[in-house]
């Protein structure tokens, strides 16, 4: 649960996640191991034509949401079950405690339900005079001690047997092992009385088939089979975007469900419920069966032709699973109700703006999740919408909106780039590489990583100087460097422009009216600003002019290519220029080995054993993964490394805003990085070698960091 | 064709730890569910937290658990269940066949014919539109499960005119199962047996 009222408790929570020292264990193992498990339960499928599939299917659905509600209503009821519809998360919450009372019923056993998490239901049960006793271990867990999910599918995972030992000492007045089969096993005895009392029966619903009426029902312990047969009453509570027209379409979700969720093939038990059954604790021998249906905000939201792919979730919380920050600091800092991804924009609006503005923010954007996400859903992007969407609900900081006016006007941002060369000086240290320190309230949390210093000249500055002469050129490429590569790191550019113009033929044009891509004001949440820039940088590079439009920033090459459309997708009169733009978008990799076709005889390859790191945006945002190694292993020998295409922790002005996260993954890509031995390591993104090499300088650590084009350039013939 | 199916099915069933055994006959499988009941081990009884340190209202439930063996069989009438009765009379078994509410603490093994098998994951379709048959399934510590070969599909979108037609017959209650009832909620460790049966037999009948 998300409580923080302001940026620095949260921090201060967040601090203290990473020092549990057991959460972080288990939620690394589990991070690698997933991975393993997911890829072999799909072994063999096609997965991404299965989440198309899922996600067109979920968009037929969500458009006729109400329709399918009127038949799911009339199929159900016309076999004797009360189908409701309720506004409200208060609504569903009353009509169910109406059921019981109507009913007289007094304890509810319930299966697991996100839906019920969502609006509270226990609680308002309780307030009422229930005893409602959860089923699921996971989630019995942590209704025995008052918590909130720390993970959609995992409950408890942030739990430790000792924990559960020690809360089940108190539950059953006896000492407890912490042996985990025997902790099974006890709340199996415990819970197996709770069924034969209870009275009520409570599940949620993975699926509602309005063809046939009837509820699908996916566990592996099997509580939801006795929760819907041992007591008289049985209510589902179930989200509206869960209506589906068929069997089929459950039967396809069925299909990526309990793969992307726990890599397992298929759950133990999947049961579906058509119309009320036989039932011998009910009158007339016939279950009391009820559904409600969920709206809360769901018709509207399935109405907004960007969000509404929010509702194609099938809660498989694989967005969590492979979360770098959910990861380090656990589900109850990342998410409300709802964790992982979908959780930080769920909270927004299921349970408003106060609880999810510090959680939107944490989001490193890396893409990872929307790269697993069984529905196809556009997470990353949709955050930032999010956390732009609140700054303007509830005004813009200082900071974020003066960046977004000074991006805005190239000649102001880099005027002011250009006097803080000057102003940085007092700062610097002796080489000149880094700064040494700045005043306190620019550097708090910020000692882990050195900051480099501003280049004594910027790209833009050399580039008539060093433009190649090209005669017969049979490519024409402009070059975009983004703000990292011009001010900070323009020898980049300069050893990128040497390995192209090793092949003769390419003509190289810098368009000096080029501003920063706008991604960081996108990441602050300034939107406009975003989009002011995008329309600026197409006009100062021309699509029509060249064949590609090169740059060595991966964050960069995916704005560029993916972020800009998107953008400006409603500003028609540029439309066509913007595809045209995305389409000749390159990274500096592909470029150099599927355009150029680089080989072995332009290198002198010497032995130096060189890692990477994948950017997040590269081999995420524009799946580019051969590439970088081939290039690599021109220049060099290509060792793999433990977890390449995990975060390095940097993203943009995330590291200044959550340092102590960004620390933690800087740290554990230092780690691998020295564990598999490698005297250097490269990359394709300046922001991740701003960041990496940042981070040796202040461990003192001797891995050598660089850009791919300078190693390239380096043992170029 | 079949040949494969079969070895498919095996394989997905018995990597969820589903003991999977061919039989010739329901003859045969009749012996087998009684000959597993006579067998349990009398510890295993304590797998399913008899044996643990339990609140002094869940030993209230254990204590009412049947002494006898009992075998559950809701789905089988007629002659089948003739010769079902006299495979568990020869053994000195309780053959149950309705009453399942009376036995909540607990049966030893529960005995029932799928409907359908899906090779792809090694999943069982039981319809359990009857409240016996669901708590039979569910509250037998062994799960036995006859699965007539002739019913075997590859996966579950080539059953789904059978499986639509399951759900057709309103009401209906249609289980998938898959392995015994397993959980992984304390430290993701994998532990059997949270709430329904510890262990699944699946006895392949090749029935045509
Ligand atoms: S983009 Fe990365 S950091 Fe953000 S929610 Fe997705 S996985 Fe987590
Ligand atoms: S957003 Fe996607 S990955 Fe996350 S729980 Fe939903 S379906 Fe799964």
């Amino acid at each position: 649960m998300q409580t923080a009222t302001k940026i620095e408790e949260y921090l201060k929570e967040l601090e203290d996640s990473l020092g549990n020292d057991f959460q972080r264990k288990i939620l690394d193992t589990f991070a690698v191991a997933y991975r393993t498990g997911r890829a072999n339960a799909f072994a063999g499928m096609d997965v991404k034509g299965l989440i198309d599939e899922i996600a067109e299917a979920k968009d037929y659905s969500l458009a006729r949401m109400d329709a399918l509600y009127e038949e799911f209503k009339q199929k159900a009821e016309a076999m004797g079950v009360k189908v409701h519809m309720a506004k409200t998360a208060f609504e569903a919450n009353e009509i169910i405690a109406r059921i019981a009372r109507e009913n007289g019923c007094t304890k509810a056993i319930k299966s697991k339900s996100m839906t019920a998490e969502e609006t509270h239901l226990n609680h308002h049960l309780e307030e009422q005079g229930m005893e409602v006793t959860e089923s699921d271990l996971g989630e019995w867990i942590i209704q025995l001690r008052h918590e909130g999910p720390s993970h959609m599918v995992m409950p408890a995972i942030h739990l430790s047997r000792h924990q559960v030992a020690d809360l089940f000492s108190d539950v059953t007045k006896q000492k407890q092992d912490s042996d985990i089969q025997k902790l099974v096993k006890v709340a199996r005895r415990e819970l197996r009385r709770k069924y034969v009392e209870a009275d009520m029966g409570i599940s949620g619903g993975n699926f509602a088939i309005a063809e046939t009426g009837t509820i699908g029902l996916v566990t592996n312990e099997g509580n939801a089979r006795l929760a819907t047969t041992l007591p008289r009453v049985h209510v589902a509570l179930v989200g509206l975007e869960k209506l589906t027209p068929t069997l089929h379409d459950a039967l396809r979700v069925l299909k990526a469900l309990p793969r992307n969720a726990t890599g397992q093939q298929i759950t133990s038990y999947v049961t579906w419920i058509t119309g009320p059954n036989e039932c011998k604790s009910a009158p007339d021998n016939t279950k009391i069966m009820h559904v409600v249906f969920l709206d809360n905000g769901r018709r509207a939201l399935a109405k907004d032709h960007d969000f509404s792919q929010v509702l194609r979730c099938i809660r498989c919380g694989a967005c969590a699973n492979v979360c770098p920050v959910y990861r380090l600091v656990g589900g109850h800092k990342y998410g409300h109700v709802y964790i992982g991804a979908i959780g930080l924009i769920m909270t927004y609006f299921f349970h408003g703006r106060d609880k999810a503005k510090f959680l939107v923010q944490n989001c490193v954007n890396c893409g990872a999740c929307k790269e697993v996400c069984a529905a196809g859903i556009d997470l990353p992007r949709l955050i930032k919408e999010i956390h732009a969407r609140i700054q303007d609900e509830e005004g813009h900081p200082i900071q974020s909106k003066l960046l977004g006016l000074v991006l805005k006007n190239r000649a102001l941002f880099h005027a002011l780039l250009k006097n803080m060369r000057w102003a940085q000086k007092p700062f610097a240290e002796r080489e000149g590489q880094f700064i040494r320190h700045l005043p306190t309230v620019f550097m708090k949390g910020q000692d882990f990583r050195k900051l480099p210093t501003l280049a004594p000249k910027a790209f833009r500055e050399m580039w008539d100087q060093i433009r190649p002469k090209v005669e017969n050129a049979s490519l024409k490429v402009a070059l975009f460097s983004g703000c990292v590569q011009d001010f900070v790191y323009p020898e980049h550019m300069v050893d990128a422009v040497k390995v192209i113009a090793r092949r003769g033929g390419v003509a190289l044009d810098y368009p000096m009216k080029q501003s920063c891509c706008g991604l960081p004001v996108v990441m602050m949440g300034e939107k406009e600003a975003a989009k002011e820039v995008a329309r600026q940088n197409i006009t100062a590079m021309d699509p029509a002019d060249y064949d590609y439009i090169i740059t060595l920033c991966a964050s960069c090459a995916s704005h560029l290519k993916h972020g800009y459309p998107k953008l400006l997708e409603d500003d028609k009169a540029l439309a066509a220029k913007v595809g045209q733009f995305a389409d000749k978008v390159i990274d500096f990799s592909s470029f150099v080995h599927d355009v150029l076709g680089l080989d072995a005889s332009a290198f002198n390859r010497s032995g130096e054993k060189v890692g990477y790191h994948a950017p997040c945006h590269l081999c995420r945002g524009l799946e580019v993964r051969e590439a970088p190694r081939a290039n690599i292993d021109l220049a060099g020998e290509y060792v793999a490394t433990d977890e390449e295409e995990v975060c390095c922790g940097f993203g943009g002005s995330y590291s200044m805003k959550f340092p102590a996260v960004s620390r933690t993954l800087l740290a554990k890509k230092i780690a691998n990085l020295e564990a598999g031995g490698v005297s250097s390591v490269v990359t394709d993104c300046p922001g991740c070698v701003m960041q990496i090499k940042g981070g040796m300088a202040t461990q003192g650590k001797p891995i050598k960091v660089r850009h791919i084009a300078e190693l390239m350039a380096e043992r170029l013939k | 064709m079949q040949k494969e199916l079969v070895d498919l099915f095996t394989q997905k069933a018995q990597a969820v730890s589903a003991i999977v055994k061919p039989v010739g006959s329901l003859k045969e499988a009749y012996a087998y569910a009684a000959d597993i009941c006579l067998n349990k081990d009398a510890c295993q009884l304590l797998m399913s937290g008899c044996g643990e340190a339990v609140s002094d209202a869940a030993a209230d439930l254990c204590a009412a658990k049947s002494a006898d063996r009992i075998i559950a069989a809701p789905q089988f009438e007629g002659k089948r269940l003739k010769e079902l009765k006299a495979a568990c009379d020869k053994a000195g078994i309780t053959l149950l066949t309705e009453g399942m509410r009376g036995q909540l603490a607990g049966i030893d093994v529960g005995f029932a014919v799928a409907d359908l098998g899906l090779a792809e994951t090694g999943t069982l379709v039981v319809d359990s539109s009857s409240a016996e048959v669901r708590l039979s399934t569910m509250i037998s510590e062994i799960n036995v499960v006859v699965l007539p070969l002739s019913k075997l599909r590859k996966g579950s979108y080539d059953a789904e005119d059978e499986l639509s037609a399951i759900i057709r017959q309103a009401p209906s209650y249609m289980a998938f199962i898959t392995g015994a009832s397993r959980t992984a909620d304390i430290e993701r460790v994998l532990a059997i047996g949270v709430h329904g049966p510890l262990e699944l037999h699946i006895l392949l009948w090749e029935d045509s």
